[in-house]
């Protein structure tokens, strides 16, 4: 009789293929998982990855293909398959119940007691040091609690394979660095990982093997030892990426845009902004540099016109060509607009906010501008112009103008929003996390936009998350804490450490003790 | 293993087939069960049903009566829905406008029909048009549910109808209105062209076409879509969603009273409760079916009276209890609204395979 051979795999899926409709989401994917490394699964966004992984977790079954888990077949149907099996999913949309606790959620479909589940939660959180109060209700909790929850709930529910679908586009550096410690505790324990990303540094600094998904198709793995940043995006793009952010010198600058004692409550009033003042220069790139729900949305819809700002608050817009001074404050949105003060606002919020997604690129081009047509009548052929221009000096992929928006990706949505702000050569140009879940090429082409308004006399503020891009993009950054200004930086000289100390460190809590007294 | 699969890829006449193969594949079913029930031949059954809808001028003009009155409303409440305003008060909306139409009839007989006709016109829009305000003003300043309020203000308009039905009750003590203007014929649709319901016919035509051209290439019609979608984004657009939404609505409830016009001036002559006859919830169907598309409405609208009239039809003509024929049409509604399915949808046999 044969030695049972030891099996290195705990997961392997061979010639996986998925397809939705006409659209091939997975061809031919083979994948190894072994027991106890962390897997790096990177590519573009499309590339397929989280379509993958899907099929792991059992929220899709493969159409041809097959799985192997702890070196037997396995037909994961539901998620409850993939639970018996001891893989465990962490998605980007958490799972999470808000009107329930940490441990209710954690023990969710189980059989056991609240009591049991608590005690488990505790133990669970003593061995990787989590924090997780299991009494606490999920929609009491922070981004980065509920991550830690999901994570613990995984555990809890005895996971051996963990996947991580894009963890860290939630949480400041900091806390990134912290989950990477966890990850490497757990791969300690002998559980293997597998994180779905597409930041390169991140890749390079957690992972053992690194495997590449492009267009659906697997391109090849790669030891992390024997991967830089350039050879990953080159893999991951399939051709050779300039990984320069151009930052060209600054010229006529001139006052564009002075804000003081800016302060903004939410209907619950609550204060968002509190004391805002700063000023933006033609000719430059504002950065705006916070953790997510530091006041960055609201800094931006205020000036807008979209929100009310408290009484005393005055944003003064400089008009180019009369120099004729606006106190926005006056304004809303529309006003703004009859004013004919060119103002674009691309929001975080594409499809909720910046776009229809029922309508289609021409219906979308129209948004800010529909009220110019005549007769009561909506123009025709503007917009359909402008949608032909758009989608040919962005290379917007659409099957064809009359796609409604929401089934194009993620880049393409981008390019057509900010193709449409960018349209009227707008003198004051405001990005929210404009290039958030785009792949390489889409953000670069995005920075070289943003850039281009800025040589053509622009002002843009830029809110971002990602402090590199920050430091490599702007010439000045704004960093916010708490609804407060804790400094303006120097794009050119600022150090990350010291602008992550400022949206989280000392400086962020002196400013936030001062708002308290 | 059976899979669900999406599909994208369908052509026009392809999607056409499949609804029509729906349509027969219920009409061999529903004959299946008429056979072995009743033991009559169902080609008869469905040949009467033809007659019963189609068969001569006088019941092809009740079809046509009975179409333009569903097609009204539908085209009525599309603006609302188009705008995810979900008005369930089209049955309210449609009295008020019949209460308007009748009391014009009533205390206004001695002005010239023309004129007669286009106050009621007017002042029935108007009373649909209050009835979509008040919710819709509710829903913009409070944010008050617009489903519960629509629905709650058609029984406001049913117990105002049996007050009116009350109050201009001849012969006193019959408990209603009777026919009015009986002998004067005053407010009462003209003949055109020879036919009693063709100016019924004419207004529900013009209404899908200008309500589909209001909704396609206006500006207001522009703004509809986009609140329908989403607030914020209207809001981003520099687009006021209340004002918005208590000009839709209002609309929406103003076409809605043009039908209760149409149920007095064009063919009932009187007011009662059931003026409107659940024709208002019926229209929703018809509405949500056509997907908002005015110009499906019509066939929507054409297949539901079909159906209903169909029905009736073969109960009386075969003495087959009213119950079995509208399981029958219920079939038929089945198929059809299954055959969206197989449109979207195809079913796939999976090929994963063991290792």
């Amino acid at each position: 009789m044969e030695n049972p051979v030891v099996n290195d795999y705990a997961v392997r899926m061979l010639n996986i293929t998925k397809t939705f409709g006409t659209t091939v989401a997975n061809k031919n994917v083979s994948l190894d998982i072994k027991k106890g490394e962390i897997l790096s699964l990177l590519g573009e966004n499309g590339s397929g990855k989280t379509t993958l992984m899907n099929m792991l977790s059992g929220i899709y079954f493969p159409d041809s293909g097959s799985i192997l888990v702890d070196g037997k077949s396995a037909h994961i149907r539901s998620p409850k398959d993939a639970h018996d099996l001891k893989i465990g999913m962490i998605h980007q949309h958490f799972k999470l119940v808000d009107v329930f606790t940490a441990a209710e959620n954690a023990k969710l479909g189980m059989r056991a007691s609240l009591k049991s589940a608590r005690a488990e939660i505790k133990k669970i959180c003593e061995r990787y040091h989590f924090s997780v109060d299991p009494d606490k209700k999920v929609y009491e909790m922070s981004v980065s609690e509920k991550q830690t929850l999901e994570i613990v709930k995984a555990l809890y529910r005895g996971a051996d394979v963990l996947i991580l679908d894009e963890p860290t586009a939630v949480l400041t550096p900091q806390e990134t660095d912290a989950l990477f410690d966890v990850m490497r505790e757990m791969k300690k324990d002998g559980k293997s990982i597998v994180i779905i990303t597409h930041k390169l540094n991140e890749v390079l600094a957690i992972s053992d093997r690194v495997a590449i998904l492009r267009k659906g198709e697997f391109v090849g793995e790669i030891e992390t030892e024997k991967a830089d940043v350039q050879t990953l995006s080159d893999m991951m793009v399939g051709r050779s990426v300039s990984l320069n952010i151009d930052r060209p010198e600054v010229k006529d600058k001139s006052v564009r845009l002075v804000v003081k004692n800016l302060s903004v409550k939410d209907n619950l009033g609550v204060l968002r902004l509190d004391d805002v003042a700063f000023t933006a220069y033609s000719g430059e790139i504002l950065g705006i540099a916070g953790i997510t729900g530091s006041g960055q949305k609201e800094l931006l819809e205020a000036i807008a016109g979209l929100i009310p700002t408290a009484s005393g608050s005055s944003m003064i817009y400089i008009d180019p060509r009369t120099g004729k001074e606006e106190d926005l404050k006056k304004y809303d949105a529309e006003q703004i607009r009859a004013l004919g003060i060119s103002l674009a606002f691309v929001p975080e919020d594409r499809l909720g906010m910046g776009l229809v997604g029922s309508m289609n690129i021409p219906d979308n081009m129209l948004l800010r501008s529909y009220k110019e047509g005549k007769f009561g009548l909506v123009d025709q052929k503007k917009p359909l112009d402008l949608a032909k221009k758009v989608v040919s000096e962005l290379d917007v992929v659409a099957p064809n103008l009359n796609t409604p928006v929401r089934k194009l990706s993620g880049g393409n949505v981008q390019k057509v929003l900010v193709g449409r702000e960018l349209a009227s050569s707008p003198s004051l140009m405001m990005a929210a996390y404009a290039v958030r879940g785009l792949d390489i090429n889409t953000s670069y082409a995005i920075y070289r936009l943003l850039n281009e308004r800025k040589l053509n006399g622009g002002a843009v503020i830029y809110v971002g998350e990602d402090l590199d891009v920050l430091l490599e993009l702007c010439d000045r950054i704004l960093v916010l804490c708490g609804g407060r200004v804790s400094g303006i930086v120097d794009g050119r000289t600022a150090k990350k450490e010291q602008v992550g100390l400022m949206m989280t460190g000392s400086q962020c809590e002196s400013a936030e003790t001062e708002a308290a007294n | 293993m059976l899979r669900i699969q999406k599909r994208t890829n369908m052509l026009l006449w392809q999607r056409w087939i499949t609804r029509l193969a729906a349509i027969v594949l219920a009409l061999v079913i529903n004959a299946v069960i008429i056979f072995a029930l009743t033991k009559l031949n169902p080609l008869k059954v469905y040949g009467s049903m033809f007659e019963g809808v189609f068969g001569t001028p006088l019941i092809l003009w009740d079809t046509i009566r009975r179409v333009s009155m569903l097609l009204c409303i539908g085209v009525g409440l599309a603006p609302a829905f188009k705008m995810k305003f979900w008005n369930i008060g089209a049955e309210g909306q449609i009295l008020v406008g019949g209460i308007a139409a009748a009391a014009c009839m009533i205390y206004l007989g001695n002005l010239p029909n023309a004129l007669l006709l286009v106050v009621m016109f007017v002042l029935a829009a108007a009373a649909g048009g209050l009835w979509g305000f008040v919710p819709a003003i509710a829903k913009a300043r409070l944010n008050t549910n617009e489903t519960l309020f629509t629905l709650m203000m058609n029984y406001i308009a049913i117990q105002l109808t049996s007050f009116f039905v009350t109050f201009w009750e001849t012969p006193q003590g019959s408990g209603k209105v009777g026919i009015i203007n009986p002998n004067t014929y005053k407010g009462w649709f003209p003949q055109l062209f020879g036919q009693r319901y063709m100016l019924n016919l004419i207004i529900a035509l013009v209404l899908v076409v200008l309500v589909f051209l209001y909704l396609r290439y206006t500006k207001q019609g522009y703004e509809i879509a986009v609140v329908g979608e989403s607030h914020n984004t209207a809001k981003y657009a520099g687009i006021s969603v209340q004002a918005v939404t208590v000009r839709t609505v209002t609309i929406s409830g103003a076409i809605c009273g043009i039908a209760g016009f149409i149920a007095v001036a064009g063919q009932g002559h009187t007011i009662s409760t059931s003026t409107a006859g659940g024709r208002g919830f019926i229209a929703i169907i018809v509405a949500w079916l056509a997907k908002f598309n005015t110009f499906f409405m019509i066939l929507i609208s054409l297949l539901i009276v079909f159906l209903e009239k169909g029905a009736e039809e073969i109960a009386s003509n075969f003495n087959i209890n009213n119950d079995l024929s509208k399981v029958l049409m219920g079939i038929i509604l089945f198929f059809i609204l299954g055959s969206e399915f197989f449109i979207n949808y195809k079913l796939a046999l999976s090929k994963a395979e063991n290792a």
